[in-house]
């Protein structure tokens, strides 16, 4: 069998990504994977720490995650074409009416 | 693996009522827009404060109960029902300040209200929590909904700059939250914030994976009460966002996210106290200092509010670091109270002035409005003066049960800062007061008797916020009783903390 380590270490490295993603880019929509892309790499930490464990619990807790990832991505995508209406920008920079 | 047994969910009526309450009052609110024109749709904003009403009162049935249902998910404490009573109240003076704002501002429509409703429902499940995933689940659902309110006013483009700003660090500290969630779930074996404390407690050496848990824990909590140097995104989305969403953005959601967060930190991270404590420290000074300072410069009055609420949620870890004892935690909650009472006082007048289209929410806006409003000036100075802690209102108690307590516990350098703090805030909150009664100048508003809803509300924010400040008593026994059922322990020193 396949050592946890080798799952929580993947793990550690797609959250890692997906944080620098969110850190680095600046198209709102790159920064929003970025985002998909932390809460998936805990579902696979949830999963094999649930295996190691061995209780149930962190499999049932990767369906909410999933389920709460799906609104959240829906609110997102809404509030991003609603700010690409009015100022034809996607860009995370180019917000900046609000400052100081 | 265990199987998962369906017959034995300890199934409560009592500990999902309010609940359902609620959210049946967001359906019906729903169902019913489709029905109501927008011009009409004050009465949908009735349904929700109907529902309000049934939810508070189902919740009172629970007080005194300190059980737990549902195994366990759900605790059913005097803890979850001082925080659903305060959450309630702030929800309910929100609906009833944006009855009249909604209209005026082109807000109008069942989804403003519903959103609200669903909100709230996400808050008490966050106060009621008895694991983690309660707590996840409650977060998002408070989370999502407001993000979709910060940007409710669709054509303005600041009021979706706060949303996409508020949406996406409220969603990056959800990553965190989570990932710590799973740490902590993968150290102890379980998600039960009971369980969670007995594998700690029984532990010897100190495993990695909590610890990083724990720190993961901190950041995504520090998001979300907005702590600095997590607090990027409150400037923005208080300023942006339509006026009773900020209020309800400052009072509820920060107190629901507080509630989360203490009982998360004193009912099973407890043992770890040592690590946390300095952690909490640190954000304190940061949090007030940096929020008093930069609240110093701003000329947007919803800015300088949200760098104040910046400041508050510092000096309430103040009491958090220093809470070792019931007396300290209990403390906090009234910190909490004091605060949710004088910020919804404040964020009334202020949307008293701000009349949706014309937004007249600059510190210079506020120039005379003694001499044509002398109520909603008084008002005004009454919450003002409480945030910056002047005796005999509701935030000098409170500051006072918080320093007290720290010192107790031998924060003696976090008090001094503290109240350092304090002094510098009284600048620029006396500022507001000085324009208010002392410039010439002012704008045209609206008058309150034809806004029955604000006047309310803002009339229940500065009654509580003078109760609170003069006869203590109670409320603070309220506090300290909350604090130890959610510790499970009978009180034993509620008293010594009175003056």
């Amino acid at each position: 069998m396949t050592p946890i380590s080798y799952f929580l270490v993947l793990s550690a490295l797609l959250f890692a990504i997906g944080v620098l993603g969110v850190l680095i880019r600046r198209n709102v929509i790159v920064m929003l994977m970025s985002i998909e892309l932390m809460l998936n790499a805990v579902n696979l930490a949830f999963i094999a720490l649930g295996r190691q464990v061995g209780s149930i619990d962190g499999q049932v807790i990767v369906f909410f995650v999933i389920t709460v990832a799906a609104a959240e991505a829906a609110v997102g995508l809404g509030i991003v074409i609603a700010v690409f209406r009015n100022r034809a920008t996607v860009n995370a920079d180019e917000l900046n009416l609000l400052r100081w | 693996m265990t199987p998962l047994n369906l017959t034995t969910i300890d199934f409560s009526w009592l500990a999902i009522l309010p609940l359902i309450a609620l959210s049946v009052g967001a359906i019906v609110v729903m169902l019913a827009g489709t029905r109501v024109d927008d011009e009409d749709s004050a009465a949908l904003g009735f349904i929700v404060l109907v529902a309000l009403l049934a939810a508070f009162l189902l919740t009172m049935f629970e007080l005194g109960q300190n059980t737990a249902a549902f195994r366990g998910s759900l605790a059913v404490d005097d803890y979850a029902v001082f925080f659903e009573v305060i959450i309630i109240i702030a929800t309910a003076l929100t609906v009833a300040m944006s009855l009249e704002y909604a209209a005026d501002a082109g807000l109008a429509g069942a989804e403003y209200y519903a959103l609200v409703a669903f909100a709230a429902l996400g808050m008490l499940l966050m106060a009621a929590a008895g694991d983690l995933i309660i707590i996840f689940l409650g977060l998002e659902t408070m989370s999502i909904a407001v993000y979709a309110l910060a940007g409710f006013i669709r054509r303005d483009a600041k009021s979706n700059e706060a949303a996409i700003k508020y949406f996406l660090l409220g969603a990056f500290s959800t990553g965190f939250l989570l990932y710590g969630i799973a740490l902590l779930y993968g150290a102890t074996g379980s998600v039960r914030l009971t369980a969670i404390h007995a594998s700690i407690a029984a532990r010897t050496a100190v495993n990695p994976l909590l610890l990083l848990g724990l720190g993961m824990l901190l950041i995504g909590f520090g998001f979300k009460v907005a702590a600095v140097p997590f607090h990027m995104w409150t400037p923005d989305a208080y300023e942006g966002a339509p006026t009773p969403i900020t209020a309800f953005m400052a009072v509820a959601v920060k107190l629901a996210a507080f509630a989360g967060f203490l009982r998360i930190f004193f009912t099973s991270l407890d043992p770890l106290a040592t690590e946390w404590s300095p952690v909490l420290w640190a954000l304190a000074v940061l949090s007030m200092t940096a929020g008093n300072v930069i609240a110093l410069v701003q000329s947007n009055i919803k800015r300088m509010l949200a760098y104040s609420a910046i400041a508050h949620a510092g000096y309430a870890l103040v009491g958090m670091a220093a809470a070792n004892g019931r007396e300290a935690g209990g403390a906090v909650l009234y910190y909490l109270l004091a605060y949710a009472f004088t910020s919804l006082g404040a964020f009334g007048v202020v949307v008293a002035l701000d009349r949706g289209a014309e937004s007249h929410a600059q510190i210079d806006d506020y120039r005379g409005l003694a001499r044509d409003h002398p109520g909603l000036a008084a008002a005004m100075a009454v919450c003002l003066l409480s945030l910056t802690g002047v005796p005999p209102l509701a935030g000098f108690v409170a500051k006072f049960y918080v320093f007290a307590a720290a010192l107790n516990a031998g924060f003696t350098g976090l008090v001094i800062i503290a109240v350092l703090n304090s002094v510098v805030s009284a600048y620029y909150y006396v500022g507001v007061i000085v324009a208010m009664y002392m410039r010439e100048g002012g704008v045209a508003v609206e008058s309150m008797s034809r806004r029955p809803g604000l006047l309310i509300s803002i009339a229940v924010g500065v009654a509580g916020v003078i109760a609170l400040g003069i006869y203590p008593q109670p409320y603070m026994g309220a506090a300290v009783n909350a604090f130890a059922s959610a510790l499970g322990r009978p009180a034993l020193h509620a008293v010594s903390m009175l003056p």
